[in-house]
């Protein structure tokens, strides 16, 4: 059980660089800066943007800007002051102030969580005071001021920016070796944060205010498993021991054909032991996945059938006709002379495994997970569409999915495994190996799982889909 | 109070320390001398449970290294190769800091900040930045820092580098202080006089390996040999036909001086002195010849390049 006098040291640790901070003008002048100067900019900007718009026959109101402004001014000033947590223990380390702090009895999650309070103050304070000026600004215009609801959850969206950026850059100041090579991956968190906003925008002008709380719920889940993969990987002695920061394609190759082949000597033997080992590792992820899917497709199913028969008696079916159209075109299957040829559905599903794979790759498996769950509610959307229009859904997923399901679905649920197994041993503390070398070792993990189980049952699958459950399905509806 | 044991740490292949293996008990200095990179800061840094061994074991004030890392640092007191100060904060500040952390009540805080200050003259630039401080200064509040819990254990790399004369004593002076105060310390140093002036232990290293350790006077024994003494005579006098004591061999004779190697001094130099008075030697003076540290090694060096 966690106590006060436990939590102390993170407000010590955190107090004693608020202190530092606010004796270092190079900190406080851009934050000024962007604290006072940058609403009146972008108020300005705003205006006039809508202005020029307007101009040419737009339709844009400035109140509708009001909102993604609050979102664009709570962010600058995050991207600035995460200077101070990237440079957080890599920059006492360059200072050689870290070695005492370190010998010190300090827990490693005291200090990790000290530094992690004095990153998320700064830029929180700051991106809260641009926007209460923002406010104070818009109040004095004839604009009108966005609804509490709308605000809070623009406030919780900042505050969950912050936190995973300053998580991000934290867990960066953790295992750089410069301040340099710190800075120089701080790209690596706001292009993707940037590229987040640029979709919340989105959301906040779609209107859809239960989307906008996914989001604020899913990035709030990214910083906390940053926090704890930092946390995980954070070793006082990494920080004293390694200088250089340099890029050994020849030990990651090593680290990850070691990995992949293990002690294997033949496809058999790698078959029976190594792989057989993985999917030993994979047991649990499985067993998840597993229950996601049907989640998923049990969601799908029922949200599909309450939601779509509804929509379709409100919608004018030339809009249904110009949906199914555009549907049809995003998945690639508006060509006139399309048919589903093996070559067509194989590398669909193995592009499909692909991105589920990047997604999880860069968010711990959360982004993957999401896409398994997008496919599995689709499969329950589609029983729900049959069963819409009067069908058996239970004859049609034994006639038109189960044939190549037997195949894909397994495969499937394996390559979603070995992602969320991904994302879990980045997040577990490992204390005999590097974050390096545990995401070498998972990958390779995958690799294993790609090679020898999913790519051979999605090409079966493949060959099964494009010729056989077309016959099953055409005789089941005769 | 500190044990090692076969301690050892490897970086990737390489042994940056390789079985070594002391004991310093309280109220014990040890000094630990060798070159840039031999394996002193490893050394200390796994004695600080900063490092984690690779092989071994090792014990501060009872408590593992390994297992017990934070019961380890508590009982600490580091002195880091390079200073570590936050220049931002005055001196005052920066201890109240490292009291907090080291979990002293405000009180014993002030105080112990107070007294440390004072001793190593700093109350009155207590107030001022430490980024305005000159290195000596410096190294001064560095030491204050590491003093702050008054700790059992004392780990100080190169405790008096950079610091006038009247400092580096102050600092001498506060670390035979605490041998008195039955502290075990540990010294990583350059300074070859200051280690003979203070530690009762004084152990080689050389890449990563003890070569020799022991008391000053055990080191001189085993590297340079029996111990020398010197007759000065009024003048030059021949030693033809006289009968040297058992144990005592003549090792040089220049002018009116003569060395003795002697192995046993307290039975043999009685006797050797008896013989040269009754033999009409016209002796002045009679000194043991002094050996310094610098001397022994060198020769413990010259002897490992002589190896290689």
């Amino acid at each position: 059980m966690i106590s006060r006098r436990d939590l102390l040291p993170i407000w010590w640790i955190a107090r004693r660089e608020l202190r530092d901070q606010f004796r270092d003008w190079r900190i406080l002048f851009p934050l000024a800066v962007l604290t006072l100067i940058f609403p009146l900019l972008m108020n300005i900007v705003a205006g006039e943007a809508v202005d020029f718009v307007n101009r040419y026959g737009g339709n844009l109101v400035l109140d509708r800007l009001v909102p993604f402004s609050v979102l664009i001014i709570g962010f600058f000033p995050i991207t600035v002051s995460l200077v101070v947590a990237l440079e957080a223990f890599v920059g006492e380390k360059e200072r050689g102030t870290i070695e005492p702090l370190l010998s010190t009895p300090l827990e490693d999650w005291q200090l990790y969580f000290g530094k992690l309070l004095v990153g998320a103050l700064t830029p929180l304070a700051a991106s809260m005071l641009a926007i209460a000026f923002y406010m104070v600004i818009v109040s004095r215009q004839d604009l009108t001021m966005p609804n509490a609801h709308l605000m809070a959850q623009l406030l919780a969206l900042t505050v969950a920016h912050a936190v995973l950026m300053v998580s991000g850059a934290i867990a960066v100041s953790t295992q750089s070796t410069s301040v340099r090579a710190a800075n120089l991956l701080a790209s690596f968190i706001i292009l993707p944060v940037a590229i987040l906003i640029q979709g919340e925008t989105v959301l906040v002008f779609w209107g859809n205010d239960r989307v906008l709380w996914l989001a604020v719920l899913a990035v709030s889940i990214m910083a906390a498993l940053l926090v704890r993969v930092g946390l995980a990987h954070f070793r006082r002695e990494y920080l004293l021991g390694r200088e250089l920061d340099t890029l050994n394609f020849r030990w990651m190759g090593r680290t990850f054909w070691r990995a992949f082949k293990g002690e294997a000597r033949s496809p058999i033997q790698w078959y029976r032991v190594e792989l057989a080992s993985t999917l030993r590792r994979l047991r649990l992820p499985l067993l998840l996945v597993v229950a996601l899917a049907l989640l998923g497709a049990v969601v799908g199913f029922f949200w599909t059938r309450t939601y779509l028969a509804q929509w379709l008696a409100q919608t004018p079916p030339e809009e249904v006709k110009d949906m199914v159209a555009q549907l049809q075109e995003a998945a690639d299957v508006a060509m006139p002379d399309f048919a589903l040829s093996f070559p067509w559905i194989f590398l669909h599903n193995v592009r499909a495994v692909l991105v589920m794979f990047l997604g999880g790759a860069i968010s711990f498996s959360v982004l993957g997970m999401l896409f398994f769950l997008v496919n599995m509610g689709v499969v329950g959307a589609a029983m729900a569409a049959v069963d819409l229009v009067g069908l058996s859904p239970w004859r049609m997923f034994a006639a038109g999915l189960l044939p190549h399901g037997v195949f894909e679905l397994p495969a499937l649920f394996l390559a979603g495994a070995s992602i969320l197994y991904l994302g879990a041993v980045l997040v577990t503390p490992n204390e005999q190996r590097t974050m390096g070398t545990v995401f070498i070792e998972a990958l390779a993990d995958w690799a294993k799982v790609m090679v020898g189980l999913v790519i051979p049952l999605l090409a079966v699958a493949a060959v099964v889909e494009a010729y056989l459950t077309p016959l099953i399905l055409l005789w089941t509806l005769r | 109070m500190i044990e090692t044991e076969d301690l050892s740490k490897r970086f990737d292949d390489f042994w940056a320390v390789d079985g070594v293996s002391l004991r310093v008990r309280e109220g014990q200095v040890l000094a630990l001398l060798g070159q840039n990179g031999a394996g002193k800061t490893t050394t200390v840094r796994m004695l600080t449970a900063l490092l984690t061994p690779t092989r071994g074991r090792a014990t501060v004030a009872g408590y593992d290294v390994v297992s017990q890392p934070n019961q380890v640092r508590a009982v600490v007191g580091v002195l880091t190769e390079q200073h570590g100060l936050y220049v931002r904060m005055t001196a005052e500040e920066y201890l109240d800091f490292f009291g907090q952390v080291y979990r002293l009540d405000p009180s014993r805080r002030r105080r112990r900040s107070r007294e440390l200050l004072e001793y190593f003259g700093l109350e009155e630039v207590a107030r001022q930045r430490i980024g305005e401080y000159s290195k000596g200064m410096r190294q001064k509040l560095a030491l204050a820092r590491a003093l702050i819990h008054e700790p059992p254990v004392l780990l100080l790399d190169e405790p008096t580098s950079a610091m006038d004369p009247e400092s580096a004593r102050l600092v001498r002076d506060q670390i035979a202080k605490l041998r008195s105060a039955r502290r075990a310390i540990i010294i990583c140093t350059h300074n070859l006089s200051e280690a003979e002036a203070l530690a009762d232990i004084i152990a080689i290293i050389y890449r990563g390996r003890i070569l020799v350790t022991g008391t000053l006077d055990e080191l001189r024994r085993r590297v340079l040999g029996a111990p020398e003494y010197e007759a000065l005579l009024s003048a030059p006098w021949r030693l033809d036909g006289f009968p040297l004591p058992q144990g005592v061999a003549l090792s040089s004779q220049e002018g009116t001086r003569l060395r003795f190697r002697v192995k046993d001094p307290a039975k043999a130099n009685p006797a050797l002195l008896q013989a040269l008075l009754a033999h009409g030697a016209p002796v002045v003076t009679f000194r043991e010849v002094t050996r310094s540290l610098e001397q022994v090694y060198l020769a413990v060096m010259a002897q490992v390049r002589k190896r290689l």
